[in-house]
């Protein structure tokens, strides 16, 4: 990850704008639900993201600890964070979809709904344990082990909630193969696409913000 | 035997020491000076292996090695003399540790309280068993920071004799006093 | 073997600590009457067995989570985990010998609770005492390694529920599953937790204790 921040931003824009035209005027209407279908677009590629932003996190804070990666806690850190706001509008998003479908603001049968509910908590409790520890050596270490638990935790929730269940949520992947046709494939795939590059410019920019604010800090701290 | 370079750290922007170099090898007594809150702590903290220096190199005896001693003497308040250092010989392995436990609380006046909690001690009684937990596994690398804190007369008189002893091996003592350490000092380091 | 001879130093300072403090274990013996006390009113006449399972399982987390708040309080009052850190035993027997300590304490406050549960609500049987022996291990593994985090900030009692009740849904889920009569899928899960979060721990507490 190491494009320059402008060009990311240019995929960026390039790749929502192609996703906002293919999910409005190419992909099919749902015959099942209509229009607040396309809402899918948004909402599953939002939480592969999340997910992939608390992988990323958690890869990380593996780095930090096996092999004393510089910086690795500030990534580690950064990207979990953006992993909370994608996690919060796959609640956002997922909320409006269970409204449209089912009529109700909240589904517990929805697993996946539920899952980043238990990791929104989970990781709100990581930015609290991250702010009541002095920054240090002893916080990155910390903070990178409750990271590690955080991508453990999402498959052994996601079982959990499986076993909690009863189920009126539509799969869309199966062991099959998506049940997608092509063309609403290719514009989930631009889709998840635009989302993951928006992760990653965000990431960059949110990292060059923390790395801009600690040099400050230390230019002023010179000065003192 | 304990070598420094080039040693930093920082807490976030904050410096609290820079470019620090020490070489010491057995008999070498480091005496660390200067006021409160100038970093003497942090430094002994990192030498001990308990802080993580931000950057520089760092070379130290395996932990079995070290014995340290803090601001706290470092034993529970809620167990008798005699069960903390058991716990403690037990964790450095000490070979015959009830003998050494004896000889060592004979030695510190602590043996008629041996069966009496900790937390009844008076601050200085305190600071004598936490110099038996650190002469204990006889240490070869030893860093006292304020050793002479709380102490009385007898307990200072007594902790003199042991630096003595202890200056054969590899020491370094904190203190922002130094009168009484400084006639065993090979080496010194001032912070500001 | 030296490993396990520091667990047994290690564990017999806890358990010998609280013989003469005496607080942590009253503490959650009380505090588990209380809340099946408490939930005996809270819940309608005729909500029926499965709504006192769950209950049971709310408070035999929130007494783990009483007594995880203490775990680390007497190396947290004089700095002593930095004797600890400083030995040169392996650190994961640290988390060994606490796990193990908090671990009696919880077994202790539940051969009072589950009795007491089937006094007030209604039979236990082997399948539940299965489901909660082997909960009790997931509990006290994760819940002493977020214990040891939370006494290194500012905020400790306060985070801890807030590190620990995230983490420990899943056990939540296969204790219930298991208690209502689901099968033996529940107490797999329950197993695969331990073993998962268990060795995790384990492997990753030094980092949470110490530097260097």
């Amino acid at each position: 990850m190491n494009v320059k921040l402008p060009v990311l931003a240019t995929i960026t824009t390039a790749l929502f704008a192609a996703a906002i035209g293919l999910i409005f005027f190419y992909a099919p209407t749902d015959a099942d639900q209509g229009l607040s279908q396309r809402i899918f677009y948004f909402h599953v590629p939002i939480a592969l993201t999340a997910y992939a932003a608390f992988g990323w996190g958690a890869w990380k804070a593996l780095l930090l600890l096996r092999k004393r990666t510089e910086n690795a806690d500030l990534e580690s850190y950064v990207a979990i964070h953006q992993g909370v706001i994608f996690g919060s509008l796959t609640l956002v998003t997922g909320s409006i979809w269970a409204k449209i479908s089912w009529g109700v603001w909240w589904a517990w049968s929805d697993d996946q709904l539920v899952l980043f509910l238990v990791l929104f908590l989970f990781y709100c409790a990581y930015f609290m344990l991250r702010y009541s520890v002095d920054p240090g050596p002893a916080r990155a270490n910390m903070c990178a082990v409750y990271a590690l638990f955080g991508v453990v935790l999402i498959p052994v929730s996601f079982l959990a909630i499986r076993l909690s269940r009863s189920f009126i949520h539509p799969v869309v992947f199966t062991s099959n193969g998506p049940q997608m046709t092509g063309s609403q494939f290719f514009t989930f795939c631009v889709s998840l696409l635009a989302m993951l590059s928006l992760f990653a410019m965000l990431y960059q920019l949110e990292l060059a913000g923390k790395r801009l604010d600690a040099r400050l800090r230390e230019l002023k701290e010179l000065l003192a | 035997m304990v070598t420094a370079h080039n040693l930093s750290k920082r807490f976030g922007a904050k410096r609290v020491f820079e470019r620090v170099e020490v070489e010491l090898g057995q008999g070498d007594v480091l005496l660390v000076t200067g006021p409160n809150g100038s970093g003497k702590t942090t430094l002994l903290r990192v030498l001990a292996g308990l802080a993580a220096p931000t950057g520089g190199e760092l070379e130290r005896p395996h932990r079995g090695a070290i014995g340290y001693l803090g601001h706290e003497p470092l034993v529970y308040r809620e167990l008798t003399p005699l069960e903390n250092l058991a716990l403690f010989g037990r964790l450095y392995h000490v070979a015959e540790d009830r003998e050494r436990i004896g000889m060592l609380l004979e030695r510190f006046g602590l043996w008629h309280v041996r069966h009496e909690r900790v937390a009844a001690f008076s601050r200085g009684m305190q600071q004598r068993l936490g110099l038996c937990r650190l002469l204990l596994h006889q240490p070869t690398f030893v860093l006292l920071d304020e050793p002479f804190n709380a102490l009385d007369r007898d307990g200072a008189a007594l902790l003199d004799r042991t630096l003595a002893e202890l200056a054969e091996r590899t020491l370094v003592v904190a203190t922002h006093d130094p009168g009484r350490v400084e006639h065993l000092a090979t080496q010194q380091l001032a912070f500001a | 073997m030296t490993y396990f001879s520091d667990v047994a130093a290690l564990a017999r300072k806890d358990l010998l600590l609280e013989l003469r403090a005496k607080e942590t274990l009253p503490a959650m013996l009380l505090f588990v009457l209380s809340s099946l006390t408490i939930f005996h009113f809270a819940l309608p006449h005729g909500s029926g067995r499965l709504a006192s399972l769950g209950v049971l399982w709310v408070a035999l987390v929130f007494t783990a989570l009483l007594g995880l708040t203490r775990a680390f309080v007497p190396e947290r009052e004089q700095g002593l985990m930095d004797a600890l850190v400083l030995a040169p035993c392996d650190r994961s027997a640290i988390w060994v010998a606490k796990t193990v300590a908090v671990l009696a304490f919880l077994g202790v406050a539940e051969i009072v609770a589950l009795p007491a549960f089937a006094a007030f609500f209604s039979g236990v049987d082997g399948r539940m005492v299965g489901a909660v022996a082997l909960a009790d291990l997931g509990i006290c593994a994760v819940g002493t390694l977020t214990g040891a985090m939370a006494v290194a900030g500012r905020a400790r009692e306060l985070i801890l529920p807030l590190l620990f009740l995230p983490l420990v849904i899943p056990v939540v889920v296969g204790g219930v599953g298991a208690s209502i009569g689901a099968g033996g899928k529940y107490l797999g899960f329950l197993a695969l937790y331990d073993a998962i979060f268990g060795l995790l721990a384990w492997a990753s507490f030094e980092y949470v204790v110490a530097e260097t």
